[in-house]
């Protein structure tokens, strides 16, 4: 039963020695000759300024609330879609529960409003 | 063949919900959600209090149609919905207050609904060892007696949390339903009985906590314990995951009991289930703090607000030991030749690392921190002991030390309020002059955890110190014992400095602030200390009793 | 043979004083915890909350013992056990009371004059600055001594044991500041150390043969016992009690334990704790009737004892150290008694003592009261004009500890005779009992005459008091316990047919005569003439003062002024080359044993900071440790797994 894994394993190993090997390459026989400009943050060929840091790469941290908060309820929602298949067989039961569970999502999204998680300034 | 794959082909079946069973997870959520929207709303909370009577209303009227429910449980629905609306007219100009006397209310009612199981189980009524909801949770003794235990120190940590809040400027409405939600995913962790649901209950509990540490916006400490333990823990939970998973590529059932049977069978792959085993023990001994998985401990202990700090220590511990409990002792009870050798050692190392690190500790939170390593370290001697009696010794191992911590934490909640800051231990000098009656109550505590004769601690050790030599672990025994020597050093620095040291001139004008809540918490915590302490043979016997479960 | 050796106990009925008795220890005890936490913030109050608290004892004990006292002979023992506290293997230690006619004659005695001492101290201790810490105390030893009285098993006996010598300890010691009164309770304390090892020794032998602590079965089954076995516990609880009641060689603590506050002396170093080790004979009188020679041991001890202290006595100048060695001297009697197998004249003996002693101390104390706190004899004298009741109370007092007729002290004495005079081998004990009883009256003579009769001779002195009577709360406690000491003689007036010997009759064991050295009506004429010689010259010589010694007589009466120098000697014979052996020993603990214990100690502080540095608040290096935890574990399992994987291969199973 074990056997059927080999392949995992090789894959396993495989990638692992990849790594360490790449690495060590590398290290052995790369050059070793630092500098200013290599120790700069590498920001995919933009020149790092503060500039880019607003406009480019650095998102202000409510970006990152929103998405979150999309997110949370874009997931919750999924559960709509099972749900909606088996509602015949289910019945009223499934009414019910998914009444109480769109409560609770409701309740989550009153407190998101009431304290400010969207609103923008 | 799992009982998930016999469901399958035939379609989505309701599985029968027993209301009754898991009445006490629904009353804290629903208490937490509840105290949550009242907070929420702000102002208008009046408005939402009648919105909830009737959603309450509306359920008690479902429950009533089917002719299922009887017809109290519609009544205390209705109850209630009534009584909080009363509370929320009665108290809606001070919002924290409401949330305070609600959680209270709920945690006694949960405390309520455990006694009722309780005495239900103990005439063969509804409830009992038995696993219910589709295999999903057992409500037997080891549940029930978490359930006691995790309420009470819910109800103390409000008394103590209060004026302390309040003076730290971190009183926020969050706090109570984050309070009951944790509680109510520890509950559940105790009465899970598939390991899907020992997951999601550790992650309810754990979620919760994460916020609570990091209450203190402003205070550094806070935030970084705060996020120490959320990246640690979701390291563990995802070892604990990933154990579970290979437990189930293993067996094919996520049922502890059968998943546990299944593992023992000759035939099941040894590789899957040695690593489930040890990624699955992974994720228990971090929730417990077991060496080397302790080190998130004494800084989230240090960081996190003094009474959350307090709840973590007692009530975390007790929740995460009946999981262990019911995995390893319960379910996993014949393959006890592989796990117990291992669990031993690290009890063996959590014991010794845990009594010496805190020698060296100066800020007390973080020596309690330290000490509550080895304190669980003493605790899973009962694990490995894998009998009833071990069992029995654990929980009530982790009673006791439920109410000492309450205590030692409570004392230094009034003390933080005296002088606005972390206290270490040169602090404490003279506070027997200034504050006799804490300082005696601290030194009971201390000795307490020490393990001194005549008070529960000594007791729950003994209790331990018999269940390891009736296993055969007498090395166990002797390690705890060394570690108890060592760890009365710190314990006893801290009374000496109380008790024989002048009183330092910064803190003769501080006087200790009146602290009714607070005190009432922690003289409970002492009186409990001294009764179990002179007293035991109830309560343990109530813990031997609670030693059984779900099969 | 008693009730309890013939197993006879019975389960307290519900709701009767004997299931309840168990509150006489813990509200003294409870009160005591009260007034240590939050005593200083009573302020007035605190002492009535120590003396409601007796009161409490005092009326429960009454109960019981009338409630007792209308039950049938033979139901008379009684068992209550309050709660389970610690099964251990076949160790099964039970808060369990013991209610039987000693133990409530003893808590009668010790609620008694524990009550009258209490509201005495409120006097006595007004002007204190810590008195509620006083009284805490006195309360704590009051249950302590409860728990002593009333424990059903030697265990719980131990316990109030132990509490009792701590409080005697902390009231030896009451005030600290002065190093004179800390060191005495040092001494007290280190001393009835070495006694209490006898003690549990003995327990430990007992447990090994008979298997349990409980008197309702230590007791029964110590017919069965072997010889060597009775001899052993035998002789060890009897060190156990040389301790507590101070006896040779372990008396020299009590007369330093003077220094504590008088109501402390009277009510602990006269009346109560120093009886416990002849309660402790008594209680196990069926043992101890098996092993009639080492009775006689302890009886040779209690004479020797009681002539050593006596002749001291006679030199001392100290008013409170006379007393302290006439206690010495009267325990030595009561050892006298159960040593001979007298265990209701011992238990006699020990209750008139407590009466007629504890008046004498609480006289001196109003004495002392009134002198300013002086205490030399020699500078007092013609004080019963100025303190009529105090005088007149002491005289009472006097008259009963030297055996005048129809006092307490008489008839008790007598019983203690007239048994010695009826034991086979009794002939020295008997006279020394008697020339003890001829001491006795003089030196007691002697101290009264010192202090209430005679020129005034304080008047002389630099600064000269002005002694006044004391307030009621003083005076009252005196007048009771002079009744109680002419009366005490009514409990027992005929060794066997007496009120207090019926009563005790299913508790200890009945005395039995092996011989008649001299008729009874005889030995009373002698001791009643030795008596009133002994009153008679003590007055006569020294009524006028303190007489000067004469050139030839100096030395002799020196060495008994300095208590025969057994301080000294022990100082010789064990202190110094106990010193020497631990000097010897710090140097070998020093380099040896310490290079150990601090290298362990070092090894664990070293080890802590190693550990604490590996906590580097790196959240990274946690989870390093948790990662290299999971792969060590891991490890650990496939390594059990390949060590049990050839066993089970040969079972057959486990690919």
């Amino acid at each position: 039963m074990l056997a059927e894994y080999l392949p995992l394993l090789l894959l396993f190993a495989i990638a692992v020695g990849f790594v360490g090997v790449s690495l060590i390459v590398a290290a052995r026989l790369g050059p070793w000759k630092p500098g200013p400009v290599k120790a700069m943050a590498y920001e995919s060929g933009i020149i790092t300024s503060p500039e880019t840091e607003i406009a480019g790469s650095r998102f202000p941290v409510k970006f990152y609330l929103v998405a979150m908060l999309f997110i949370i309820f874009d997931v919750e929602a999924v559960f709509l879609y099972p749900w909606a298949v088996v509602l015949r067989d289910l019945g009223w039961f499934a009414v019910a529960a998914m009444a109480i569970f769109i409560l609770l999502l409701f309740e989550s999204y009153y407190y998101v409003l009431r304290k400010g998680g969207l609103e923008w300034d | 063949m799992s009982a998930l794959a016999q469901q399958l082909p035939a379609g989505v079946e309701i599985p029968e919900i027993p209301w009754a069973a898991i009445s006490p997870e629904l009353t804290l959520f629903g208490a937490g959600i509840l105290v949550l929207l009242l907070d929420t709303a702000g102002p208008r909370r009046r408005t939402s209090s009648v919105i909830a009577l009737a959603i309450l209303l509306g359920i008690a009227a479902l429950a009533a149609i089917p002719g299922g429910a009887a017809p109290e449980i519609v009544a205390l629905l209705v109850g209630a919905g009534v009584l909080q609306l009363a509370l929320t007219l009665w108290l809606h100009t001070r919002p924290r207050l409401l949330g305070a006397v609600l959680t209270v209310v709920a945690l006694v009612a949960t405390i309520g609904i455990a006694a009722w199981q309780y005495q239900a189980a103990a005439n063969g009524g509804m409830v009992g060892t038995e696993s219910l909801l589709a295999d999903m949770v057992a409500v037997d003794g080891v549940a029930l007696f978490t359930r006691f235990v995790v309420a009470g120190a819910g109800i103390l940590t409000v008394l103590l949390g209060f004026a302390y809040l309040q003076d730290r400027r971190i009183h926020r409405g969050e706090y109570y339903p984050l309070l009951l939600f944790t509680a109510t995913g520890m509950t559940l962790l105790a009465s899970a009985a598939d390991l899907l649901m020992v997951f999601l209950a550790v992650e309810i509990l754990s979620l919760a906590l994460y916020v609570m540490t990091g209450l203190a916006r402003r205070d550094m400490a806070s935030q970084e314990g705060a996020f120490k333990y959320l990246l640690l823990g979701a390291f563990s939970s995802a070892f604990l995951l990933y154990g579970i998973a290979l437990v189930y590529g293993a067996t094919g059932t996520t049922h502890i009991a059968t998943a546990g049977v299944a593992l023992s069978d000759p035939g099941t792959p040894a590789g899957l289930v040695f690593a489930g085993i040890a990624l699955m023990l992974v994720g228990f001994a971090f929730k417990v703090a077991l060496v080397p998985f302790h080190m998130w401990t004494p800084d989230v202990y240090q960081g996190a607000p003094t009474p959350v700090t307090a709840f973590m220590a007692a009530a975390t511990k007790v929740a995460a030991f009946a999981a262990f409990l019911r995995v390893f002792t319960g379910g996993m009870e014949q393959l006890a030749w592989i796990w117990v050798p291992a669990v031993s050692v690290l009890a063996a190392i959590t014991m010794l690392v845990g009594a010496a690190l805190a020698v060296v500790q100066d800020d007390l939170k973080r020596m309690l921190g330290y000490s509550a390593v080895a304190h669980a370290g003493y605790a899973a001697i009962g694990l490995v002991a894998v009998s009833e009696i071990g069992t029995g010794a654990t929980l009530f191992y982790l009673l006791a030390y439920a109410i000492m911590s309450l205590g030692a934490f409570g004392i230094l909640t009034i003390l933080e309020r005296r002088q606005r800051k972390a206290i270490a231990v040169a602090d404490l000098r003279g506070l027997w002059q200034s504050a006799p009656s804490l300082a005696v109550m601290f030194a009971l505590f201390l000795l307490s955890l020490a393990g001194i004769p005549g008070t529960v601690g000594f007791i729950a050790k003994f209790g331990i110190v018999r269940a390891a030599v009736d296993a055969g672990l007498v090395w166990l025994a002797v390690v705890l014992v060394i570690s108890s020597v060592i760890a009365a050093y710190f314990y006893i620095r801290v009374i000496v400095a109380m008790f024989m040291d002048d009183e330092p001139a910064h803190l003769a004008d501080a006087p200790v602030p009146p602290a009714s809540a607070a005190s009432t918490a922690v003289s409970v915590a002492a009186v409990g200390v001294i009764a179990l302490g002179v007293l035991p043979p109830a309560v343990i016997d109530l813990a031997e009793r609670a030693a059984t479960f779900a099969g | 043979m008693t009730g309890l050796a013939e197993g006879a106990a019975v389960a307290a009925p519900a709701g009767s004083p004997a299931a309840w008795a168990w509150l006489m220890a813990v509200v003294p005890l409870a009160s005591a915890a009260v007034l240590l936490l939050v005593g200083r913030r009573l302020g007035r109050a605190a002492p009535w909350v120590a003396i409601l608290s007796a009161g409490f004892s005092l009326t429960l004990a009454v109960w019981t013992a009338v409630w007792l006292g209308a039950r049938e002979a033979g139901e008379r023992t009684v068992v209550h056990t309050v709660a389970t506290w610690l099964p251990a293997g076949d160790l099964e230690v039970d808060w369990a009371v013991l209610v039987d006619p000693l133990a409530v004659a003893m808590s009668l005695l010790v609620t008694g004059v524990g009550l009258l001492i209490h509201v005495y101290s409120l006097g006595y201790m007004e002007h204190d600055r810590d008195i509620p810490r006083f009284f805490a105390y006195l309360n704590l030893f009051l249950g302590s001594m409860l728990v002593l009285v009333l424990g059903e098993s030697l265990l719980t006996l131990f316990v109030g044991w132990e509490l009792v010598g701590l409080c005697s300890y902390l009231l030896i010691g009451f005030w600290f500041d002065s190093r004179a009164n800390a060191s005495a309770a040092k001494k007290a304390f280190v001393i009835n150390r070495v006694g209490d090892v006898g003690f549990m020794i003995a327990m430990f032998v007992l447990f090994g043969a008979i298997g349990s602590l409980s008197l309702t079965e230590v007791l029964p089954a110590a017919e069965g016992l072997a010889g060597g076995t009775l001899i052993a516990v035998g002789l060890l609880l009897f060190l156990g009690a040389t301790g507590k009641s101070a006896q040779i060689p372990l008396y020299i603590w009590l007369p330093d334990a003077m220094a504590g506050p008088t109501p402390v002396s009277a009510l602990i170093h006269a009346a109560t704790m120093v009886t416990a080790g002849v309660y402790l004979v008594a209680r196990m009188s069926p043992l101890y009737v098996q092993i009639p020679e080492i009775g006689l041991v302890v009886a040779a001890v209690g004479a020797a004892t009681a002539l050593v202290a006596a002749l001291i006595a006679v030199a001392q100048s100290d008013i409170k150290r006379v007393l302290a060695y006439s206690t010495v001297s009267q325990l030595g009697y009561m050892f006298m008694a159960v040593g001979v197998g007298a265990y209701s004249a011992g238990i006699f003996h020990l209750l008139t003592h407590g009466f007629f002693k504890a008046l004498l101390f609480l006289a001196a104390g109003s004495v002392m009261h009134a002198m300013a706190d002086r205490g030399d004899i020699r500078e007092m004298g013609g004080l019963l004009r100025d303190l009529p009741i105090t005088g007149g109370t002491a005289a009472v007092g006097t008259l009963a500890i030297a055996g005048f007729p129809l006092t307490a002290g008489f008839y008790s004495k007598e019983e203690i005779l007239a048994a010695v005079a009826d034991t086979a081998g009794g002939e020295v004990i008997l006279a020394i009992g008697l020339a003890v009883a001829l001491l006795t009256a003089f030196y007691m003579a002697r101290w009264f005459a010192l202090v209430f009769l005679g020129p005034r001779r304080f008047e002389e002195l630099e600064d000269p008091p002005h002694p006044h009577e004391s307030p009621l709360s003083m005076t009252l406690p005196l007048v009771l316990l002079a009744v109680a000491s002419l009366g005490g003689g009514l409990l027992n007036l005929d060794p066997e047919t007496g009120l207090l010997a019926g009563w005790l009759a299913p508790s200890v064991v009945a005395f039995e005569q092996t011989a008649a050295i001299i008729g009874h009506g005889l030995l009373e004429a002698i001791a009643i003439a030795l008596a009133l010689v002994g009153l008679a010259a003590g007055v006569l010589l020294y009524r006028g003062g303190p007489r000067v010694v004469s050139e030839a007589s100096t030395p002799v009466v020196r060495f008994a002024q300095d208590a025969f120098r057994v301080d000294e000697l022990y100082r010789a014979a064990i202190v110094t080359p106990g010193h020497w052996l631990a000097v010897g020993l710090a140097w070998f603990d020093a380099r040896g044993i310490d290079g150990l214990v601090n290298g362990a100690g070092r090894g664990t502080a070293a080890l802590a900071t190693a550990g604490a540095r590996v906590q580097t608040g790196f959240v990274r290096s946690y989870a390093l440790a948790v990662l290299i935890g999971t792969v060590l574990l891991i490890a650990a399992l496939v390594g059990v797994w390949m060590a049990a994987a050839d066993d089970l291969m040969l079972l057959g199973g486990w690919r």
